[in-house]
Formats: C-alpha cells, structure tokens, sequence
C-alpha cells in the first residue's frame, strides 16, 4: 500500500507495509533520521513529530493511517542558512550531550513555543514530561527553553 | 492489511458491519505500542481520524473521539484533572475517550471518573442499532469489555447534573508518563451523597459502597469519621501484586487516596 502525505511541506508517496509506524517510514522509506527509534511505546518522546499540528509520538502512529495529513519532522524547522531558533538556543546553551533526544527536545520546544510564546518553569517541565534525556541533562534544557522566553519562535 | 477511512459515523458503522473482526484505530497509543511489540496481529484497520461525528461534545455527552487534551481544556473539573495525569503531551493530543474504554485497562485514568459519576456509554452498530450500557455492563474484566463484533463506541453520557465537588487523583512513580498504581474519583453532592470509584485495584474499576454509605450519612464528618472513611475504602478494593505494586501497598495507598480527595471535596 502507498500512503501519500506532506511532510515538511512536500507532498509524499511512501510504500507501506502492514500496520509499520510512521516513524518507521520516516527512518526507513524516506530517509529521514531525525526522529530516533528507542523505545517504541510513546514513553520516551524521541521519535516526536508534529501531525496535523498535533505533537504526537511517531513510533505510536500508524503509517497508513498517516494518508492526507501533514507532518512536521525536525528536518523541517532549519532553513539551508539558518537554524530554528530553538536549534540556536539548544546550541548556545548546551543543551544536547549524547544528543539521541535532541529532536525529540527541539520539535517538542517548538511546538510549544508556537503556542505559548513565554511559558513559566512548571508549564515548560509539564510540555517535555513526554521527551526522557537519559544524559539527565535537564538543567541546560530548562535555560534553552527558558531563554527564548518571549521571543518569537 | 487493508485499511478503511470512513468520514462519517454511518461509513464507520457500515465498515464495522462488514468487518467485524478489524481493529478500530483512534488515537493509537494502545494499540501501536501492540504492534510495535509483535504482541497484535492487525490484518484490517478501520481508521477512526476522519470521523469528526465522533468528537462532538455537547454538555453531557462526550463522543468517543475526544482526546485528553480536549478533556484537559474542558469545564469538567475531575475530567480535566484525570486528563492531565495522563501520559505526555504526545499522548494526551491522540489519545481518546473512546480508546481508553476500548482497551478497558484495570488501571484507565477515565474509568474512576466514570463509575463516580455513574456514567453510560453508548455503542452502536449496523445491524444492531444503539445500545446504552452503565460503566459497570460495559466493563466486565481486566482488557474485556461487553462490545459485541461489529459494534463501535460513540460517546460517554453523563448524568445531567454532576457534583460540583469532584476530585481525582493517581498514585504513580512519576507525574507524566505513569500508569496508575491506585486511582481513585471521589464526588460530594450538596446533601452530603458520596460517591468513591477507585482504579487499578480489583479487575475492572470498582466503588467502595460500604464507604460511599457511610460517609454519605455524615454532614460534618470528624477526623474519626475520615479516618473510617479510609479504612472501608482499603477494605474494599480488591488489588493484586504484580510488576507495578504490591496488593499490601495498593490496598493502603487507596484508602489514603480516597481520604485526601475526600478532604478536597470537603474543603472546596
């Protein structure tokens, strides 16, 4: 089966195999490696996408269920020249180490900040509660987000 | 696999007359995390996404496609709180109503909210027609539920009028991402009737009746009277040990629970 979707803004055709993830297609059909693949159950965030504008959990979508939607990857945020400003942020603040959650971190960032430009502390810990940094480094995270405060995303 | 992608409730209905055995598909997170581990065999999919009839929430009646960030958002208080405790972000935006009746898990975050407030739910099929069940017909074992083959979960159906003091509350290892050691709703209408449903500790959510009696006689009740409160509500569940708790803890940690959100109820 063939699904058809728009993903970071170019339409898309991708062979299907039976009830795959989204996530799997991604990585294995269309080439894109930024959604990482760990625990494929929604507990640790690092295959985080948006679809539809919803922040989702790729490994817990079903590929052919993903016809006619658009999704947003982390290869979708940076232009040619420039980062996402929450890409800068991550990288003025140190906020990758081993840097396997790190898309995950930023399309969640993202997401959140295009709804909610100036998030306090405790809105910022509860919008990453589904992202796991198993470097534990939540510190630089937290400034990262933090810094960007106000600023338009 | 085969796939349908029905756009309104008669094409779901239709397409779960003719295939009975498919796997209806809300939000995924259930039943991805079955196939991610090779423990679902999934041969037809009928695709619940655009079905928009299903997420209509109209005052007491709340479609079965309506996600925990909807319910989050929502003006039901004990809702809106069970809803937050669920997940991550990443699931509350997917997940369903629906779903978590359909995967009818000991431990689903809706079901205290539900048994408190003595909710229906209500299923329909092609050839059957709509069918109104109590959340105690429809739940009937750990993961079993009475939804006959072909049969598709429409909406939750409140009772027109719910207590002002509600209040949930779980019992887990972490805040986000936990699935719920003990859960428990309490309710407290304006005469004093207390309604207690308690998840994660017995086969299917389960209310403490001896408590719920109880503590609905009291007007006042005394830090005597709380205190039987939780010693009734402890006596009641009935939990089990295995990989999450301990049957010793869950029975302790429920009757706690229930005295706490009783004190919440109290004080508000």
């Amino acid at each position: 089966m063939n699904v058809h979707f728009t993903v970071n803004g170019e339409e898309r055709e991708a062979a299907v195999q039976g009830p795959e993830s989204l996530l799997f297609v991604l990585r294995e059909r269309l080439g894109l490696l930024g959604a990482k693949d760990a625990c494929e159950q929604g507990e640790c965030g690092s295959c985080t996408v948006i679809v539809d504008g919803d922040l989702v959990c790729s490994c817990l979508v079903m590929a052919a269920d993903a016809e006619g939607t658009e999704v947003l990857t982390v290869e979708g945020l940076a232009t040619e020249d420039e980062l996402h400003p929450v890409q800068q942020a991550f990288v003025e603040h140190g906020a990758v180490q081993c840097g396997f959650c790190t898309p995950g971190f930023v399309v969640a960032t993202a997401h959140l900040l295009e709804h909610q430009p100036a998030p306090t502390e405790p809105e910022i810990r509860e919008a990453l509660s589904g992202n796991i940094c198993r470097c534990t480094g939540y510190g630089a995270l937290l400034r990262a987000v933090q810094s960007m405060g106000g600023a338009s995303p | 696999m085969d796939i349908d992608r029905p756009r309104s409730l008669d094409e779901t209905l239709a397409a779960a007359g003719e295939y009975p055995d498919a796997t209806l598909l809300a939000g995924g997170t259930d039943v991805m995390v079955e196939v991610n581990f090779r423990t679902r065999q999934v041969r037809r999919v009928i695709s619940l996404r655009g079905v928009a009839d299903l997420s209509e929430w109209n005052g007491t009646r709340i479609g079965a496609g309506v996600t925990y960030r909807r319910m989050e958002l929502g003006p039901i208080p004990a809702l809106a709180q069970l809803a937050r405790t669920v997940g991550s972000p990443q699931i509350r935006s997917v997940g369903t109503l629906g779903g978590n009746l359909g995967t009818a898990s000991p431990a689903g975050d809706t079901h205290p909210f539900l048994a408190a407030c003595d909710a229906s739910i209500e299923v329909r099929s092609r050839d059957g027609g709509t069918r109104i069940l109590s959340w105690s017909e429809f739940l009937t074992g750990p993961k079993l539920n009475a939804l006959k083959p072909g049969e598709v979960i429409t909406a939750v159906v409140l009772p027109e009028h719910l207590p002002a003091r509600q209040e949930f509350g779980k019992v887990g290892v972490r805040s986000a991402m936990v699935i719920s050691t003990v859960s428990a709703c309490v309710m407290r209408d304006e005469e004093g009737r207390t309604t207690v449903a308690l998840g994660a500790v017995g086969p299917t959510v389960l209310r403490a009746a001896r408590a719920e009696e109880m503590m609905s006689a009291e007007s006042h009740p005394s830090a005597e009277a709380l205190a039987e409160f939780s010693r009734l509500v402890s006596d009641e569940v009935r939990p089990i040990t295995d990989h999450r708790s301990t049957e010793a803890y869950r029975r302790h940690a429920s009757g706690v629970l229930a005295r706490r959100l009783l004190e919440r109820c109290l004080a508000a």
